[in-house]
């Protein structure tokens, strides 16, 4: 019998995060059952597997930021950072700490759980797919690049591994303020709060509206420009 | 390749009597909307319609013909038609939409489609984008500056704005205006600067005014999406066209105004290296094609 080729391990760990990100992942119908069945095997996650320990896997989608008064989850999210080959920063919640940047403590039944940050404020993260939740086709996308190795494909979202402190207003103070924006209008299309509209050509935030996740200047056509891939995906 | 990667070019036009009159120049862009909503190869477009104020555009979803034709016409400051796309898939239930977009907003939408973070649903629901070309484009008190003030026209006597010869046009029911290019400089979008597209290089299909004479547009058709319905609206009468062979001023002044827009642009490019700022494109030294819009 042919030796099969190894299917990527791959898991999922829940810290404070809403589960949107797992569900997210699920919206792929058309790709989940060939996915699940044939390319990769989900070894480890709550909600996904009953299985308590711990086991090694080549990718890790972590969902949440961590709370620094949370022993079980500083110590989970070390231990996923030595079982996991990669460690995804999956949603804005792990990537940017998102709403759980307001987090401020005084509720029961720990009022003292008050403190939330970003995994890479903690642990190196590889990877990170900000979105509140991300969508499931750029799901989708990252999965298939991490089974082909399809590192170009990759790279921007290695580089948003470092990007944890967004705001609303990050398209005020990298786009605007920096002689950038063209008023495309792409930054309002892609909030997912609507907190983000066009005032005179201009995006104008409601800061009590914003989730600090990111996706406005991820999205914005002048924060980063994969022109390389986009001709590719065109066939141009 | 300073016109972007395409299959065909030609110089083309609207067959419809109401189209030509209500364009900037061949209707293509009007035509081509038309007879996609007709043929149920869209069942929408993102266009920039009218609003309350006279000459400041609203992205719109249209719907019908009339709707599209309400949208006619260069208005030359902003129109976010991007942040309608959103809209019109989850307000309107589209699932093939169109949309018009300059430059710069067809850099914005194919970004998401290739990396579609926080955009569930909506990357591939876009069926057909047609790009018009762009020099630059400028904030509304711009055009009220070159209205007002230095052709001394009332702003809602304005019927048309062009840009042509050299000159910014302004035409009234009894009366052409018009102002050297010149005095509209430093009123231009500073984000324009940095600009590596003239052509809309990522559109489906892309057309706009020079190359072509009076009445008749520079037509690109760029992907197998956009040159299946192009052909098919040729095929089908409402599009009609020449070689851009037997036209004047034909291809070499595009290539010449799309050569000197991407070589000021990465001027600027190089400038803002050098002071540290901020620029999402490579810089030239880094690029095997300086003029490529990356």
């Amino acid at each position: 019998m042919a030796e099969e080729k190894a299917k990527p391990r791959i898991g999922y760990i829940h810290l404070s995060g809403c589960t949107g990100d797992g569900m997210s992942l699920t919206e792929n119908y058309d790709i989940l059952a060939p996915l699940l069945t044939d390319m990769v095997d989900i070894v480890y996650g709550q909600t996904l597997v009953d299985l308590w320990e711990m086991p090694e896997m080549d990718i890790a989608l972590v969902e949440g930021s961590v709370c620094l008064q949370d022993e079980h989850s500083l110590h989970e999210l070390k231990e996923v950072r030595e079982k996991a080959g990669l460690v995804v920063a999956f949603g804005s919640c792990a990537a940017t700490g998102c709403f759980t940047r307001y987090s401020r403590g005084g509720q029961q039944a720990q009022p003292n759980h008050e403190s939330f940050v970003p995994i890479a404020d903690l642990v190196k993260v590889d990877l990170a797919i900000p979105g509140c939740p991300p969508s499931p086709e750029i799901i989708a996308k990252t999965v298939v690049a991490v089974l082909n190795g399809d590192m170009d494909y990759l790279q921007p979202m290695m580089d948003l591994a470092g990007y944890t402190e967004a705001c609303g207003c990050d398209l005020q103070l990298k786009v605007v303020n920096q002689a950038l924006c063209i008023g495309c209008g792409t930054c309002a299309m892609a909030c997912q709060t609507r907190a983000v509209s066009m005032t005179n050509g201009r995006p104008e935030v409601n800061s009590d509206r914003c989730i600090k996740c990111g996706v406005c200047y991820v999205q914005c056509p002048r924060s980063w420009w994969p022109a390389e891939r986009i001709n590719k995906d065109l066939g141009l | 390749m300073v016109l972007g990667t395409y299959k065909e070019v030609v110089a083309a036009r609207s067959t419809d009597k109401q189209i030509q009159k209500l364009a900037q120049d061949g209707g293509i862009v009007s035509g081509l909307f038309c007879y996609a909503l007709d043929e149920g190869l869209i069942d929408g477009a993102v266009v920039a319609g009218p609003s309350d104020v006279m000459w400041k555009p609203e992205p719109m979803v249209a719907m019908s013909s009339d709707e599209i034709l309400a949208a006619a016409g260069t208005k030359y400051t902003f129109s976010p038609n991007v942040w309608m796309l959103k809209k019109a898939v989850r307000q309107y239930g589209l699932e093939k939409l169109g949309t018009v977009a300059i430059p710069c907003q067809s850099m914005g939408i194919r970004k998401m489609q290739s990396y579609p973070f926080g955009v569930k649903n909506v990357a591939s629901k876009i069926a057909l984008m047609l790009g018009i070309f762009c020099m630059e484009n400028f904030p509304y008190e711009s055009l009220r500056t070159f209205i007002s003030e230095k052709a001394g026209v009332d702003f809602d006597l304005v019927e048309k704005m062009d840009i042509g010869k050299g000159k910014f046009w302004i035409e009234t029911a009894d009366q052409t205006l018009s102002i050297p290019l010149k005095e509209t400089h430093g009123y231009e979008q500073n984000g324009c600067k940095v600009c590596l597209d003239y052509v809309a290089e990522l559109a489906d299909v892309s057309t706009g005014s020079v190359g072509t004479p009076d009445g008749w547009s520079t037509v690109f058709v760029r992907t197998d999406a956009g040159e299946t319905i192009f052909k098919q609206a040729v095929e089908a009468g409402v599009i009609e066209t020449k070689p851009m062979d037997n036209v004047k001023p034909g291809l070499g002044l595009l290539e010449k105004l799309a050569t000197d827009k991407k070589t000021k642009a990465m001027k600027v490019i190089d400038e803002r290296k050098a002071m540290g700022l901020p620029v999402p494109f490579k810089g030239s030294a880094e690029k095997e094609d300086p003029l490529a819009n990356v």
